[in-house]
């Protein structure tokens, strides 16, 4: 039984109020000395939320655009193009996300020299480029996808008509794929967005290295744990449940079936 | 443990003569610890998949009782769990529940209940459930009514229905997702290094801080998924090709 709309926006709810109790009694009953430092360390959290947000979202831009040319290349006629394009599609699709993100991290230079001066590379610009490559197979696979359901009438036809293999490809069968797309595309973003924090494992300041400055810079209290943790968890939870709300409703509308 | 002594010269000729470190190919201290952390990775896979089958599996039973209570508290936790990050998760669990769980006694010094491999399984077999709980669920509304209504007129029980009917029919149908869940799964396995349980990724991290050979152990951290990734995945891919439900997708 799935739940009506109606009924996902009363969880959403009710688990925003349960969340809003917990805080609050929480203060309560802990003398609301660690809810009193979140509140104080709440800003320096939420600043590192926000590069959670950057690094998600030029990951995703970046992620699409090699995910998209990785699916070309598996589309290719030629073999010599094919196989390599869906070995490496295997290959990253295979890596936990955390290895990638270490290669990357220790391939990528951290400064670089541009007339004569030294110039530091901030390390979220090495995380966003593994994000990017971590989801890239992923969105090959979305792009393979929703072409394989295109009827194959639709190549066919556009054959009989005189249209190249490119001009088909082009004109005829992708512009149908991008509302077909669309849906386990922003699966994955929601699911890029809950990689994110792995990118603190790698010295990026962002909301959980944030929580963690915060809770030692408190006092290491074992108290804040809970209620720090709730509320970034909170956090990512009230950012990303639209999303997958959102990816639902499309998914039923356009009939996509993955 | 010994090392057959020609892949041992093999691989100490290739640090001595070239420069190629492979420590853990030739230096039996290092063996141990990468075969430690290989045989706790692939532990930590098969437990995290057997938890969050079973989580699945309870979960979408629940979800269609009838007390509209207990189905929305299953609701609640599937949506909390999927759309939260497991790195964050997994800390909650070890840190902030785990100084909550008793200390035993472990032969002179004291031990918390729940060791960091323990919630490490508990943390992604519940995160890795929440996802299948809504497999199985798309899965069991997609036996017909009809199938159903036959068992009932059979003189099937409720109990029997769903586990020797409805179950085996939705497990068939929803495989093709399941699949693709258990191998992400498996992989987010490598997060046990942030609660410091010794799997792949941070033995090696050890190994290539102590040693300076960062470049090597990379290769073999990778070589090392990528090949027990793709040996799940092919199986469970042929599984899968024995069990497509005739008349269903395809």
């Amino acid at each position: 039984m799935a739940l009506s709309r109606n009924a996902h926006k009363l969880l959403l709810i009710a688990i925003a109020v349960l969340f809003a109790v917990y805080i609050y009694s929480a203060g309560a009953w802990a003398d609301s000395h660690a809810i009193e430092e979140l509140l104080t360390w709440m800003p320096f959290i939420l600043k590192g939320f926000w590069i959670n947000l950057v690094i998600s979202v030029l990951a995703m831009l970046l992620g699409t655009v090699l995910g998209i040319c990785l699916g070309l290349l598996e589309l290719s006629p030629l073999a010599v193009v094919r196989k390599p394009a869906y070995f490496v599609m295997n290959v990253f699709r295979n890596t936990p996300w955390l290895v990638i993100l270490f290669i990357a991290m220790f391939i990528f230079p951290f400064e670089f020299s541009w007339k004569g001066r030294i110039i530091d590379i901030p390390n979220w610009i090495p995380a966003i480029v593994s994000f990017a490559f971590a989801v890239m197979p992923d969105i090959a696979e979305v792009l393979r996808g929703a072409i394989n359901s295109i009827p194959r009438a639709q190549w066919e036809s556009a054959a009989s008509l005189g249209l190249t293999r490119g001009q088909t490809l082009r004109d005829i069968i992708l512009p149908q794929c991008v509302r077909r797309m669309i849906p386990p595309w922003m699966n994955w973003y929601a699911i890029l967005v809950m990689a994110t924090p792995l990118a603190s494992i790698l010295g990026v300041q962002e909301s959980l290295s944030h929580t963690s400055i915060a809770m030692e810079a408190a006092g290491s209290d074992p108290e804040f744990l809970i209620p720090f943790y709730v509320f970034l968890l909170g956090l990512f939870f009230l950012y990303i449940y639209p999303i997958s709300l959102l990816t639902r409703r499309l998914e039923r509308k356009y009939g996509y079936i993955s | 443990m010994s090392i057959l002594s020609f892949t041992t010269d093999f691989f100490e000729r290739l640090s001595l003569e070239h420069g190629w470190d492979f420590s853990v190919f030739y230096d039996s201290y290092d063996f141990d610890q990468f075969m430690t952390g290989a045989w706790i990775s692939l532990q930590l896979m098969f437990y995290v998949v057997i938890v969050s089958l079973i989580v699945g599996v309870l979960g979408a039973w629940l979800q269609r009782s009838r007390f509209r209570t207990l189905s929305l508290c299953i609701t609640a936790f599937v949506e909390v769990f999927r759309n939260t990050p497991p790195m964050i998760q997994m800390l909650f669990f070890y840190f902030a529940l785990g100084s909550l769980t008793p200390m035993t006694d472990a032969g002179g010094y004291m031990e918390p209940m729940i060791s960091a491999f323990g919630w490490a399984v508990i943390s992604l077999g519940l995160f890795g459930g929440a996802f299948n709980i809504e497999i199985f669920r798309s899965g069991l509304d997609s036996v017909p009514q009809s199938t159903i209504d036959g068992a009932e007129s059979l003189g099937f029980s409720k109990w029997q229905i769903y586990f020797e009917i409805t179950l085996p029919l939705a497990l068939r149908i929803s495989y093709p997702s399941l699949v693709n869940n258990l191998i992400s799964l498996a992989k987010w396995t490598s997060l046990g290094y942030v609660i410091g349980v010794a799997e792949m990724t941070l033995t090696l991290r050890r190994i290539w801080s102590l040693q300076s050979n960062t470049v090597e152990m990379m290769m073999v951290l990778f070589l090392f998924y990528v090949t027990v990734i793709s040996f799940i995945s092919w199986i469970l891919h042929r599984i899968e090709k024995k069990l497509v439900l005739p008349g269903y997708g395809e």
